[in-house]
Protein backbone atom coordinates (compact mmCIF):
# COMPACT_ATOMS: atom_id res chain seq x y z
CA UNK A 1 0.00 0.00 0.00
CA UNK A 2 1.12 3.54 -0.73
CA UNK A 3 -0.42 6.80 0.45
CA UNK A 4 -0.48 9.96 -1.67
CA UNK A 5 0.71 13.01 0.31
CA UNK A 6 0.88 15.76 -2.38
CA UNK A 7 -0.55 15.61 -5.86
CA UNK A 8 -2.89 17.19 -8.40
CA UNK A 9 -5.65 15.73 -10.57
CA UNK A 10 -3.41 15.53 -13.70
CA UNK A 11 -1.57 12.72 -11.88
CA UNK A 12 -3.22 9.43 -12.76
CA UNK A 13 -2.88 5.66 -12.63
CA UNK A 14 -1.86 4.45 -16.11
CA UNK A 15 -0.71 1.32 -17.87
CA UNK A 16 -0.25 0.29 -21.52
CA UNK A 17 -3.78 1.54 -22.25
CA UNK A 18 -7.10 0.10 -23.33
CA UNK A 19 -6.91 -1.10 -26.95
CA UNK A 20 -9.71 -3.12 -28.53
CA UNK A 21 -12.62 -0.75 -27.95
CA UNK A 22 -11.93 2.02 -30.46
CA UNK A 23 -15.14 1.03 -32.30
CA UNK A 24 -17.09 1.65 -29.08
CA UNK A 25 -15.53 5.11 -28.76
CA UNK A 26 -13.21 4.16 -25.90
CA UNK A 27 -9.93 6.10 -26.05
CA UNK A 28 -6.64 4.23 -25.81
CA UNK A 29 -5.44 6.19 -22.74
CA UNK A 30 -2.35 4.64 -21.08
CA UNK A 31 0.96 6.26 -20.19
CA UNK A 32 1.80 9.25 -22.41
CA UNK A 33 5.48 8.21 -22.26
CA UNK A 34 5.03 4.55 -23.12
CA UNK A 35 8.72 3.60 -23.32
CA UNK A 36 9.21 5.16 -19.85
CA UNK A 37 6.36 2.98 -18.55
CA UNK A 38 7.81 -0.13 -20.17
CA UNK A 39 11.31 0.69 -18.90
CA UNK A 40 10.07 1.29 -15.32
CA UNK A 41 8.26 -2.05 -15.35
CA UNK A 42 11.33 -3.73 -16.86
CA UNK A 43 13.55 -2.31 -14.07
CA UNK A 44 11.22 -3.99 -11.55
CA UNK A 45 10.72 -7.28 -13.43
CA UNK A 46 7.02 -6.33 -13.59
CA UNK A 47 4.77 -7.35 -16.43
CA UNK A 48 4.87 -4.71 -19.20
CA UNK A 49 1.21 -4.00 -18.50
CA UNK A 50 1.65 -3.30 -14.76
CA UNK A 51 0.01 -0.06 -13.66
CA UNK A 52 2.07 2.95 -12.57
CA UNK A 53 1.50 6.54 -11.51
CA UNK A 54 2.00 9.15 -14.23
CA UNK A 55 3.03 12.42 -12.56
CA UNK A 56 2.44 15.65 -14.49
CA UNK A 57 1.93 18.02 -11.56
CA UNK A 58 4.65 18.65 -8.99
CA UNK A 59 5.71 18.42 -6.21
CA UNK A 60 4.44 14.88 -5.89
CA UNK A 61 4.89 13.07 -2.57
CA UNK A 62 3.92 9.61 -1.43
CA UNK A 63 4.58 7.43 1.62
CA UNK A 64 5.37 3.73 1.41
CA UNK A 65 3.25 1.83 3.90
CA UNK A 66 5.14 -1.39 3.25
CA UNK A 67 8.65 -2.30 2.15
CA UNK A 68 8.86 -2.43 -1.64
CA UNK A 69 11.00 -1.81 -4.70
CA UNK A 70 10.08 1.12 -6.94
CA UNK A 71 11.34 2.80 -10.11
CA UNK A 72 11.26 6.39 -11.36
CA UNK A 73 11.57 7.08 -15.12
CA UNK A 74 10.36 9.59 -17.70
CA UNK A 75 11.17 13.27 -17.20
CA UNK A 76 14.48 14.15 -15.55
CA UNK A 77 13.22 15.44 -12.19
CA UNK A 78 14.76 15.80 -8.73
CA UNK A 79 13.58 12.78 -6.73
CA UNK A 80 14.40 12.00 -3.10
CA UNK A 81 13.71 9.10 -0.75
CA UNK A 82 13.54 10.53 2.77
CA UNK A 83 15.60 13.47 1.52
CA UNK A 84 18.31 11.37 -0.12
CA UNK A 85 18.57 12.22 -3.84
CA UNK A 86 17.98 9.47 -6.41
CA UNK A 87 19.52 9.52 -9.91
CA UNK A 88 17.10 9.73 -12.86
CA UNK A 89 15.81 6.49 -14.43
CA UNK A 90 16.55 4.68 -11.19
CA UNK A 91 15.12 1.77 -9.25
CA UNK A 92 15.39 1.76 -5.47
CA UNK A 93 14.08 -0.01 -2.43
CA UNK A 94 11.96 1.70 0.22
CA UNK A 95 11.15 0.67 3.76
CA UNK A 96 7.71 1.11 5.27
CA UNK A 97 7.19 4.72 6.33
CA UNK A 98 9.70 6.25 3.90
CA UNK A 99 8.64 9.20 1.74
CA UNK A 100 9.29 9.61 -1.99
CA UNK A 101 9.27 13.19 -3.24
CA UNK A 102 9.47 14.37 -6.86
CA UNK A 103 9.95 18.03 -7.75
CA UNK A 104 9.31 19.79 -11.09
CA UNK A 105 11.44 18.31 -13.89
CA UNK A 106 14.62 19.94 -15.07
CA UNK A 107 13.93 18.33 -18.44
CA UNK A 108 10.66 16.87 -19.64
CA UNK A 109 7.14 17.04 -18.25
CA UNK A 110 5.94 13.64 -17.03
CA UNK A 111 7.48 11.24 -14.52
CA UNK A 112 6.56 7.57 -14.27
CA UNK A 113 6.60 6.06 -10.77
CA UNK A 114 6.31 2.27 -10.77
CA UNK A 115 6.13 -0.26 -7.93
CA UNK A 116 7.19 -3.91 -7.86
CA UNK A 117 3.97 -5.84 -8.40
CA UNK A 118 2.19 -2.88 -10.01
CA UNK A 119 -0.67 -0.75 -8.71
CA UNK A 120 -3.63 -2.97 -7.96
CA UNK A 121 -6.79 -1.23 -9.12
CA UNK A 122 -9.62 -3.12 -10.85
CA UNK A 123 -9.32 -3.95 -14.54
CA UNK A 124 -11.98 -2.09 -16.53
CA UNK A 125 -12.38 -3.28 -20.13
CA UNK A 126 -9.05 -5.04 -19.81
CA UNK A 127 -6.96 -2.13 -18.51
CA UNK A 128 -6.13 -0.25 -15.30
CA UNK A 129 -5.54 3.05 -17.15
CA UNK A 130 -7.51 6.08 -15.99
CA UNK A 131 -10.02 7.30 -18.58
CA UNK A 132 -10.77 10.71 -17.06
CA UNK A 133 -13.17 11.68 -19.86
CA UNK A 134 -15.16 8.46 -19.51
CA UNK A 135 -14.83 8.53 -15.72
CA UNK A 136 -13.63 4.94 -15.35
CA UNK A 137 -10.41 2.99 -14.87
CA UNK A 138 -7.52 3.91 -12.59
CA UNK A 139 -8.66 5.00 -9.13
CA UNK A 140 -12.42 5.59 -9.49
CA UNK A 141 -11.95 7.07 -12.96
CA UNK A 142 -10.24 10.21 -11.71
CA UNK A 143 -6.87 11.79 -10.99
CA UNK A 144 -5.13 11.26 -7.66
CA UNK A 145 -5.97 13.29 -4.55
CA UNK A 146 -4.07 13.81 -1.32
CA UNK A 147 -4.91 11.00 1.11
CA UNK A 148 -5.62 8.42 -1.63
CA UNK A 149 -4.28 4.96 -0.82
CA UNK A 150 -3.31 2.58 -3.58
CA UNK A 151 -2.81 -1.15 -3.16
CA UNK A 152 0.24 -2.69 -4.79
CA UNK A 153 0.19 -6.22 -6.20
CA UNK A 154 2.42 -9.09 -5.17
CA UNK A 155 6.00 -8.37 -6.22
CA UNK A 156 7.88 -10.78 -8.46
CA UNK A 157 10.51 -12.74 -6.52
CA UNK A 158 13.81 -10.89 -7.04
CA UNK A 159 16.77 -9.39 -5.22
CA UNK A 160 16.29 -5.85 -3.94
CA UNK A 161 18.90 -3.82 -5.82
CA UNK A 162 19.54 -0.18 -6.62
CA UNK A 163 20.55 0.65 -10.18
CA UNK A 164 19.61 2.76 -13.16
CA UNK A 165 19.58 2.89 -16.94
CA UNK A 166 19.96 5.42 -19.73
CA UNK A 167 18.01 4.15 -22.79
CA UNK A 168 19.36 5.00 -26.24
CA UNK A 169 16.30 6.96 -27.30
CA UNK A 170 16.92 9.59 -24.60
CA UNK A 171 19.96 10.67 -26.64
CA UNK A 172 17.74 11.67 -29.58
CA UNK A 173 16.73 15.29 -30.13
CA UNK A 174 13.66 15.72 -27.91
CA UNK A 175 12.43 18.59 -30.10
CA UNK A 176 12.26 16.73 -33.39
CA UNK A 177 9.05 14.86 -34.14
CA UNK A 178 9.26 12.47 -37.05
CA UNK A 179 6.03 12.33 -39.04
CA UNK A 180 4.39 10.54 -41.94
CA UNK A 181 2.10 12.49 -44.27
CA UNK A 182 -1.58 11.93 -43.50
CA UNK A 183 -4.76 11.96 -45.60
CA UNK A 184 -5.02 15.71 -46.31
CA UNK A 185 -1.26 16.42 -46.55
CA UNK A 186 -1.49 17.27 -50.26
CA UNK A 187 -4.42 19.62 -49.70
CA UNK A 188 -2.17 22.20 -47.98
CA UNK A 189 -0.49 24.87 -50.08
CA UNK A 190 3.28 24.82 -50.64
CA UNK A 191 3.91 27.72 -48.24
CA UNK A 192 2.03 25.92 -45.49
CA UNK A 193 4.01 22.73 -46.00
CA UNK A 194 7.26 24.75 -45.94
CA UNK A 195 6.18 26.34 -42.67
CA UNK A 196 5.04 23.04 -41.20
CA UNK A 197 8.49 21.50 -41.68
CA UNK A 198 10.60 24.66 -41.53
CA UNK A 199 9.35 26.53 -38.51
CA UNK A 200 9.44 25.95 -34.80
CA UNK A 201 6.12 25.19 -33.15
CA UNK A 202 5.40 26.02 -29.54
CA UNK A 203 3.31 23.91 -27.17
CA UNK A 204 0.49 26.25 -26.11
CA UNK A 205 -1.14 26.35 -22.67
CA UNK A 206 -3.98 24.33 -24.23
CA UNK A 207 -2.14 21.03 -23.76
CA UNK A 208 -3.22 17.96 -21.86
CA UNK A 209 -3.49 14.19 -22.25
CA UNK A 210 -6.16 14.61 -24.94
CA UNK A 211 -3.97 16.71 -27.18
CA UNK A 212 -1.71 19.73 -27.62
CA UNK A 213 -2.61 22.88 -29.51
CA UNK A 214 0.50 24.37 -31.12
CA UNK A 215 1.33 28.03 -31.66
CA UNK A 216 3.19 29.08 -34.79
CA UNK A 217 2.38 29.88 -38.39
CA UNK A 218 -1.04 29.36 -39.91
CA UNK A 219 -1.56 26.37 -42.21
CA UNK A 220 -3.86 26.86 -45.18
CA UNK A 221 -5.58 24.28 -47.34
CA UNK A 222 -5.94 24.98 -51.05
CA UNK A 223 -8.86 22.61 -51.45
CA UNK A 224 -11.12 22.81 -48.43
CA UNK A 225 -13.39 19.80 -48.27
CA UNK A 226 -15.77 19.01 -45.41
CA UNK A 227 -14.78 15.66 -43.98
CA UNK A 228 -17.03 13.07 -42.46
CA UNK A 229 -16.09 11.81 -39.01
CA UNK A 230 -13.33 9.22 -39.15
CA UNK A 231 -11.16 7.20 -36.78
CA UNK A 232 -7.93 8.80 -35.56
CA UNK A 233 -4.87 7.56 -33.68
CA UNK A 234 -2.60 9.23 -31.08
CA UNK A 235 -0.05 11.35 -32.94
CA UNK A 236 -2.52 12.64 -35.53
CA UNK A 237 -1.75 16.28 -36.40
CA UNK A 238 -5.06 17.95 -37.22
CA UNK A 239 -5.51 21.41 -38.71
CA UNK A 240 -8.88 23.00 -37.91
CA UNK A 241 -10.16 26.09 -39.73
CA UNK A 242 -8.05 28.35 -37.48
CA UNK A 243 -4.95 26.94 -39.22
CA UNK A 244 -3.28 26.17 -35.88
CA UNK A 245 -2.33 22.49 -35.57
CA UNK A 246 -3.56 20.18 -32.80
CA UNK A 247 -1.72 16.93 -32.02
CA UNK A 248 -4.09 14.27 -30.72
CA UNK A 249 -2.64 12.17 -27.88
CA UNK A 250 -3.36 9.25 -25.52
CA UNK A 251 -6.79 10.40 -24.29
CA UNK A 252 -7.87 11.72 -27.71
CA UNK A 253 -11.35 11.08 -29.02
CA UNK A 254 -11.40 7.95 -31.17
CA UNK A 255 -12.98 9.83 -34.10
CA UNK A 256 -12.49 13.33 -35.42
CA UNK A 257 -13.56 15.51 -38.31
CA UNK A 258 -10.66 17.90 -38.89
CA UNK A 259 -8.21 17.62 -41.80
CA UNK A 260 -5.02 15.71 -40.97
CA UNK A 261 -1.69 16.98 -42.26
CA UNK A 262 0.57 14.33 -40.70
CA UNK A 263 0.96 11.69 -37.98
CA UNK A 264 3.79 11.65 -35.45
CA UNK A 265 5.38 8.20 -35.49
CA UNK A 266 4.68 6.02 -32.44
CA UNK A 267 8.40 5.92 -31.53
CA UNK A 268 8.36 9.72 -31.00
CA UNK A 269 5.13 10.10 -29.02
CA UNK A 270 7.17 10.04 -25.78
CA UNK A 271 8.78 13.33 -26.87
CA UNK A 272 5.34 14.95 -26.80
CA UNK A 273 4.70 13.44 -23.36
CA UNK A 274 7.88 15.18 -22.26
CA UNK A 275 7.19 18.55 -23.97
CA UNK A 276 5.95 21.04 -21.36
CA UNK A 277 3.93 24.17 -22.19
CA UNK A 278 6.25 26.52 -24.08
CA UNK A 279 8.44 23.75 -25.48
CA UNK A 280 9.65 24.25 -29.07
CA UNK A 281 9.04 21.43 -31.52
CA UNK A 282 9.93 20.69 -35.13
CA UNK A 283 8.42 18.26 -37.60
CA UNK A 284 10.57 16.07 -39.83
CA UNK A 285 9.17 13.92 -42.61
CA UNK A 286 10.30 10.29 -42.66
CA UNK A 287 9.27 7.21 -44.61
CA UNK A 288 7.03 4.54 -43.16
CA UNK A 289 10.00 2.14 -43.14
CA UNK A 290 11.98 4.64 -41.06
CA UNK A 291 9.05 5.01 -38.66
CA UNK A 292 8.86 1.26 -38.20
CA UNK A 293 12.65 0.95 -37.79
CA UNK A 294 12.56 3.58 -35.03
CA UNK A 295 9.83 1.65 -33.22
CA UNK A 296 11.76 -1.61 -33.59
CA UNK A 297 14.94 -0.01 -32.21
CA UNK A 298 13.01 1.27 -29.19
CA UNK A 299 11.39 -2.10 -28.50
CA UNK A 300 14.77 -3.86 -28.92
CA UNK A 301 16.24 -1.45 -26.37
CA UNK A 302 13.53 -2.42 -23.92
CA UNK A 303 14.19 -6.13 -24.51
CA UNK A 304 17.91 -5.57 -23.77
CA UNK A 305 16.97 -3.63 -20.63
CA UNK A 306 14.84 -6.53 -19.41
CA UNK A 307 17.72 -8.96 -20.02
CA UNK A 308 20.15 -6.73 -18.10
CA UNK A 309 17.71 -6.38 -15.20
CA UNK A 310 17.23 -10.15 -14.99
CA UNK A 311 21.01 -10.54 -14.59
CA UNK A 312 21.28 -7.70 -12.08
CA UNK A 313 18.49 -9.03 -9.91
CA UNK A 314 19.60 -12.67 -10.00
CA UNK B 1 -25.25 -12.63 -52.11
CA UNK B 2 -22.87 -13.47 -54.91
CA UNK B 3 -22.41 -10.81 -57.51
CA UNK B 4 -23.10 -11.88 -61.09
CA UNK B 5 -24.31 -10.41 -64.32
CA UNK B 6 -27.97 -10.59 -63.32
CA UNK B 7 -27.46 -8.99 -59.88
CA UNK B 8 -24.94 -6.23 -60.47
CA UNK B 9 -23.47 -4.74 -57.32
CA UNK B 10 -23.75 -1.02 -56.80
CA UNK B 11 -20.68 0.51 -58.41
CA UNK B 12 -18.03 1.28 -55.83
CA UNK B 13 -17.26 4.97 -55.78
CA UNK B 14 -13.70 6.24 -55.83
CA UNK B 15 -11.74 5.85 -52.64
CA UNK B 16 -8.66 7.29 -50.99
CA UNK B 17 -6.18 5.23 -48.98
CA UNK B 18 -3.84 7.08 -46.62
CA UNK B 19 -1.46 6.38 -43.75
CA UNK B 20 -2.33 7.22 -40.16
CA UNK B 21 1.21 6.72 -38.94
CA UNK B 22 3.20 3.50 -39.46
CA UNK B 23 0.58 1.27 -37.78
CA UNK B 24 -2.76 2.42 -39.20
CA UNK B 25 -4.46 3.00 -42.55
CA UNK B 26 -7.52 5.06 -43.39
CA UNK B 27 -9.72 4.02 -46.29
CA UNK B 28 -12.05 6.88 -47.20
CA UNK B 29 -14.80 5.94 -49.65
CA UNK B 30 -17.00 9.00 -49.06
CA UNK B 31 -18.50 10.93 -51.94
CA UNK B 32 -20.15 14.33 -51.67
CA UNK B 33 -22.95 13.01 -49.49
CA UNK B 34 -23.21 10.21 -46.97
CA UNK B 35 -24.22 6.87 -48.52
CA UNK B 36 -26.06 4.18 -46.52
CA UNK B 37 -25.07 1.61 -49.12
CA UNK B 38 -21.37 2.43 -48.85
CA UNK B 39 -21.72 2.36 -45.06
CA UNK B 40 -23.09 -1.21 -45.18
CA UNK B 41 -20.01 -2.13 -47.19
CA UNK B 42 -17.75 -0.33 -44.68
CA UNK B 43 -19.21 -2.50 -41.92
CA UNK B 44 -18.65 -5.61 -44.03
CA UNK B 45 -15.06 -4.54 -44.70
CA UNK B 46 -14.47 -3.86 -40.98
CA UNK B 47 -15.53 -7.41 -40.16
CA UNK B 48 -13.37 -8.86 -42.95
CA UNK B 49 -10.29 -6.83 -41.96
CA UNK B 50 -10.42 -8.09 -38.36
CA UNK B 51 -9.59 -11.50 -39.83
CA UNK B 52 -6.36 -10.23 -41.42
CA UNK B 53 -3.20 -11.25 -39.55
CA UNK B 54 -1.77 -8.47 -37.37
CA UNK B 55 -4.89 -6.28 -37.57
CA UNK B 56 -6.03 -5.33 -34.05
CA UNK B 57 -8.84 -2.84 -34.66
CA UNK B 58 -11.17 -1.84 -37.48
CA UNK B 59 -12.97 1.41 -36.71
CA UNK B 60 -15.86 2.35 -39.01
CA UNK B 61 -16.34 6.08 -39.47
CA UNK B 62 -18.89 7.79 -41.73
CA UNK B 63 -18.14 6.18 -45.11
CA UNK B 64 -14.58 5.43 -44.07
CA UNK B 65 -12.64 2.80 -42.16
CA UNK B 66 -9.56 3.08 -39.94
CA UNK B 67 -7.57 -0.14 -39.64
CA UNK B 68 -5.01 -0.43 -36.83
CA UNK B 69 -2.23 -3.04 -36.85
CA UNK B 70 1.15 -3.75 -35.30
CA UNK B 71 3.69 -2.83 -38.00
CA UNK B 72 6.27 -5.03 -36.25
CA UNK B 73 4.03 -8.07 -36.71
CA UNK B 74 2.67 -7.45 -40.21
CA UNK B 75 4.04 -5.45 -43.14
CA UNK B 76 1.78 -2.44 -43.77
CA UNK B 77 1.82 -3.28 -47.48
CA UNK B 78 0.04 -6.55 -46.68
CA UNK B 79 -2.74 -4.71 -44.85
CA UNK B 80 -2.97 -2.27 -47.78
CA UNK B 81 -3.23 -5.13 -50.24
CA UNK B 82 -5.96 -6.76 -48.14
CA UNK B 83 -7.94 -3.49 -48.05
CA UNK B 84 -7.63 -2.87 -51.78
CA UNK B 85 -8.42 -6.48 -52.61
CA UNK B 86 -11.46 -6.78 -50.35
CA UNK B 87 -13.08 -3.35 -50.82
CA UNK B 88 -14.30 -3.65 -54.44
CA UNK B 89 -15.98 -7.01 -53.85
CA UNK B 90 -17.06 -6.74 -50.22
CA UNK B 91 -20.58 -7.88 -49.39
CA UNK B 92 -22.73 -5.24 -47.74
CA UNK B 93 -23.29 -6.13 -44.09
CA UNK B 94 -26.60 -4.45 -43.30
CA UNK B 95 -26.30 -5.45 -39.60
CA UNK B 96 -29.99 -5.94 -38.97
CA UNK B 97 -29.73 -4.32 -35.55
CA UNK B 98 -32.30 -3.17 -33.02
CA UNK B 99 -34.68 -0.23 -33.27
CA UNK B 100 -34.86 1.93 -30.14
CA UNK B 101 -37.15 4.86 -29.30
CA UNK B 102 -35.29 7.65 -27.53
CA UNK B 103 -37.45 10.04 -25.47
CA UNK B 104 -36.33 13.69 -25.74
CA UNK B 105 -37.12 16.78 -23.69
CA UNK B 106 -36.85 19.49 -26.34
CA UNK B 107 -35.98 23.15 -25.81
CA UNK B 108 -35.63 25.35 -22.77
CA UNK B 109 -32.54 24.78 -20.65
CA UNK B 110 -32.38 21.22 -22.05
CA UNK B 111 -32.12 22.45 -25.64
CA UNK B 112 -30.33 25.81 -25.69
CA UNK B 113 -29.76 25.80 -29.47
CA UNK B 114 -33.25 24.75 -30.57
CA UNK B 115 -34.60 28.24 -31.28
CA UNK B 116 -31.46 29.41 -33.05
CA UNK B 117 -31.41 26.27 -35.19
CA UNK B 118 -35.08 26.83 -36.10
CA UNK B 119 -34.43 30.47 -37.03
CA UNK B 120 -31.43 29.46 -39.12
CA UNK B 121 -33.49 26.81 -40.92
CA UNK B 122 -36.30 29.32 -41.47
CA UNK B 123 -38.95 27.26 -39.71
CA UNK B 124 -40.79 27.14 -36.41
CA UNK B 125 -39.51 25.24 -33.37
CA UNK B 126 -42.50 22.92 -33.74
CA UNK B 127 -41.52 22.10 -37.30
CA UNK B 128 -37.92 21.37 -36.27
CA UNK B 129 -39.18 18.92 -33.65
CA UNK B 130 -41.61 17.40 -36.15
CA UNK B 131 -38.85 16.83 -38.69
CA UNK B 132 -36.41 15.61 -36.02
CA UNK B 133 -38.89 13.00 -34.73
CA UNK B 134 -40.17 11.98 -38.17
CA UNK B 135 -36.91 10.40 -39.31
CA UNK B 136 -35.57 6.95 -38.52
CA UNK B 137 -31.86 7.28 -37.86
CA UNK B 138 -29.19 4.70 -38.45
CA UNK B 139 -26.18 4.28 -36.15
CA UNK B 140 -23.50 4.72 -38.80
CA UNK B 141 -20.60 4.57 -36.36
CA UNK B 142 -19.85 4.55 -32.65
CA UNK B 143 -16.92 6.65 -31.62
CA UNK B 144 -15.29 9.92 -30.65
CA UNK B 145 -16.37 9.46 -27.05
CA UNK B 146 -17.27 6.24 -25.21
CA UNK B 147 -20.56 5.09 -26.75
CA UNK B 148 -21.17 8.20 -28.88
CA UNK B 149 -23.43 7.44 -31.85
CA UNK B 150 -23.02 9.07 -35.25
CA UNK B 151 -26.52 8.98 -36.69
CA UNK B 152 -27.32 9.19 -40.38
CA UNK B 153 -30.79 9.96 -41.66
CA UNK B 154 -31.11 13.57 -40.48
CA UNK B 155 -33.57 15.70 -42.46
CA UNK B 156 -31.23 17.78 -44.68
CA UNK B 157 -33.20 20.93 -43.79
CA UNK B 158 -32.00 20.53 -40.18
CA UNK B 159 -28.32 20.25 -41.10
CA UNK B 160 -26.16 23.01 -39.68
CA UNK B 161 -22.34 23.35 -39.54
CA UNK B 162 -20.78 22.87 -36.09
CA UNK B 163 -20.47 25.90 -33.83
CA UNK B 164 -17.43 28.09 -34.51
CA UNK B 165 -16.59 27.88 -30.80
CA UNK B 166 -17.19 24.46 -29.22
CA UNK B 167 -18.75 24.46 -25.74
CA UNK B 168 -16.34 23.45 -22.98
CA UNK B 169 -18.91 21.12 -21.44
CA UNK B 170 -22.00 19.55 -22.94
CA UNK B 171 -23.97 17.33 -20.54
CA UNK B 172 -24.48 13.58 -20.86
CA UNK B 173 -27.77 12.92 -22.65
CA UNK B 174 -27.67 16.01 -24.93
CA UNK B 175 -29.46 15.33 -28.24
CA UNK B 176 -27.52 17.18 -30.93
CA UNK B 177 -26.98 18.08 -34.57
CA UNK B 178 -23.53 18.57 -36.10
CA UNK B 179 -23.36 19.18 -39.83
CA UNK B 180 -25.52 16.57 -41.54
CA UNK B 181 -25.24 14.19 -38.58
CA UNK B 182 -27.31 13.69 -35.47
CA UNK B 183 -25.91 12.44 -32.16
CA UNK B 184 -26.38 11.91 -28.44
CA UNK B 185 -23.77 12.76 -25.76
CA UNK B 186 -22.80 9.60 -23.85
CA UNK B 187 -20.67 11.47 -21.28
CA UNK B 188 -20.29 15.09 -20.23
CA UNK B 189 -17.57 16.51 -22.48
CA UNK B 190 -16.74 19.41 -24.83
CA UNK B 191 -18.64 19.53 -28.14
CA UNK B 192 -19.25 21.90 -31.01
CA UNK B 193 -22.62 20.40 -31.95
CA UNK B 194 -25.99 22.15 -31.55
CA UNK B 195 -28.12 21.00 -28.62
CA UNK B 196 -31.84 20.43 -29.28
CA UNK B 197 -32.82 18.62 -26.08
CA UNK B 198 -31.97 15.99 -23.50
CA UNK B 199 -32.59 12.27 -23.00
CA UNK B 200 -32.16 10.09 -19.91
CA UNK B 201 -31.01 7.11 -21.97
CA UNK B 202 -27.54 5.91 -20.93
CA UNK B 203 -25.32 5.15 -23.93
CA UNK B 204 -22.28 3.70 -22.21
CA UNK B 205 -21.45 1.59 -19.17
CA UNK B 206 -17.86 0.36 -18.74
CA UNK B 207 -19.08 -2.46 -16.48
CA UNK B 208 -21.02 -3.98 -19.40
CA UNK B 209 -19.65 -6.09 -22.22
CA UNK B 210 -20.03 -4.67 -24.75
CA UNK B 211 -19.87 -1.30 -22.99
CA UNK B 212 -21.71 0.70 -25.67
CA UNK B 213 -25.55 0.59 -25.83
CA UNK B 214 -25.68 0.87 -29.60
CA UNK B 215 -23.85 -0.92 -32.35
CA UNK B 216 -23.38 0.28 -35.91
CA UNK B 217 -26.48 -0.63 -37.89
CA UNK B 218 -28.94 -0.07 -35.03
CA UNK B 219 -31.86 2.30 -35.68
CA UNK B 220 -33.04 5.14 -33.47
CA UNK B 221 -36.27 7.13 -33.46
CA UNK B 222 -36.58 10.25 -31.36
CA UNK B 223 -39.94 10.70 -29.61
CA UNK B 224 -41.13 13.85 -27.87
CA UNK B 225 -41.23 13.58 -24.09
CA UNK B 226 -41.80 17.31 -23.58
CA UNK B 227 -41.28 20.68 -25.27
CA UNK B 228 -40.23 23.82 -23.42
CA UNK B 229 -40.27 27.30 -24.85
Amino acid sequence: MIEILSTGLPNTVQDEGRPGYLDAGVSLCGAMDRPALLAANALLNNKPSSAVIEVALFPFRLRFQAEMSFAVTGAVAPATLDGVPLPPWWTGHAKAGQELRIDPPARGARVVVAFAGGIDVPLVLGSRATDAKGGFGGLNGRGLKRGDRLAVGDAPAMRAREFGTVPDWLHEDWQVLRVLPAAEFDAFDADSLDRFFGEEWTVSADANRQGYRLDGGRLVRTTPRELFSHGIVPGTVQVPASGMPIIQLADANTCGGYPKIATVIEADLWKLAQAPVGAKLRFQEVTRAEGIAALRAQRDGLVRLREAVTLARR
Amino acid sequence: MISDATSPMTPVASFRLSMSGPGALLLDVAGETFSEDLQDRVHGLARAMLGVEGVSEAVPGMNNLLVVFDPLLVEPERVEDALLEKWPCIEPDPLAGQTVDVAVRYGGADGPDLEELAAHAGMSVAEVIERHTAATYRVAAVGAMPGFVYLSGLDPLLARPRRANPRGTVPQGAVMIGGAQAGIMPVTAPSGWHILGMTDLKLFDPKREPPATFRPGDRIRFVTESVQA
